[in-house]
């Protein structure tokens, strides 16, 4: 257990090393892992909230493209920030959705209240 | 074909994971598609989430889930040996939930409802939940 037990970099399947959120002037851009369930919306929401308090964010954009399995966890995640935003008069969108995210998505009715940009450029990269 | 495997993991939300992974590693042998590998995933998904949030309320204990394959039936069942549910129907009923200050949609039944063929519950306040699933795969040609 020496020396070869080094600690990689990343683990299989997680390979870009750009941040999960990033804050442009008012807008919070929040990159959504591959998988979204109870366990990635939970450090999700913590840290997306924790940025609207202290840096007075108005719209949230949930950056879809790399992600390919959404439950019900994830739709609790867009209601809950979409009423944090409401009550802060700003607003939530989700952009880049794949077909599957788009299915759970339209399945919940958040289409109704959030909107929802497909992916650009038909179905997979 | 004929099939049975039973799988047992700590109730943390990393599991999550884990548990509709390897349910869809055991569904690979029916050769479902991959719309069909999704929906089982999905239902495997909220039925472990539930497990964790409201059966055992974040406390550690283990869920087991058994899966069977019996020709194009796939079976799944997912049980807890937490808090028990006092009502089903309601429990059921879409938007319900018990814990919205956890943000919880009350979508999860909806959603194993919409992407299994079957879901039935069985539960006992104080003994635990058992959720049973099934779902028909249309085997894909090689």
């Amino acid at each position: 257990m020496r020396g070869s037990m080094k600690r990689k970099k990343s683990r299989g399947g997680s390979r870009s090393p750009e941040p999960l959120m990033r804050v442009e002037d008012r807008t919070l851009r929040v990159r959504v892992p591959e998988e979204l369930d109870h366990h990635s919306a939970a450090l999700i929401c913590a840290q997306a909230d924790e940025l609207v308090k202290t840096r007075d964010i108005r719209e949230i954009v949930f950056d879809f493209s790399g992600t390919v399995f959404c439950d019900s966890s994830g739709i609790g995640m867009l209601m809950g920030r979409y009423k944090i935003m409401q009550a802060l008069g700003g607003q939530v969108r989700a952009v880049q959705v794949r077909d599957r995210v788009e299915r759970i998505l339209l399945l919940s009715g958040v289409m109704k209240v959030i909107p929802v940009e497909r992916m650009q450029g038909g179905k997979e990269e | 074909m004929k099939n049975e495997m039973c799988l047992e993991f700590d109730s943390i939300s990393a599991n999550e994971a884990f548990a509709r992974v390897t349910v869809a590693a055991f569904m690979t042998q029916m050769n479902p598609s991959m719309e069909e590998v999704a929906d089982v995933k999905t239902a495997v998904s909220e039925a472990v989430t539930n497990a964790i949030i409201h059966g055992y309320g974040g406390e550690v204990h283990k869920i087991v889930i058994r899966g069977e394959i019996d020709g194009e039936w796939l079976c799944l069942e997912v049980k807890d040996r937490g808090v028990g549910i006092p009502d089903v129907e309601k429990a059921m009923e879409p938007l319900y939930t018990t814990r919205p200050e956890l943000e919880r949609s009350g979508m999860g039944f909806l959603f194993m409802e919409a992407f299994m063929d079957e879901v039935k519950v069985e539960s006992e306040p104080g003994k635990g939940t058992k959720v049973i699933m099934k779902k028909r795969i249309r085997q894909q040609e090689e």
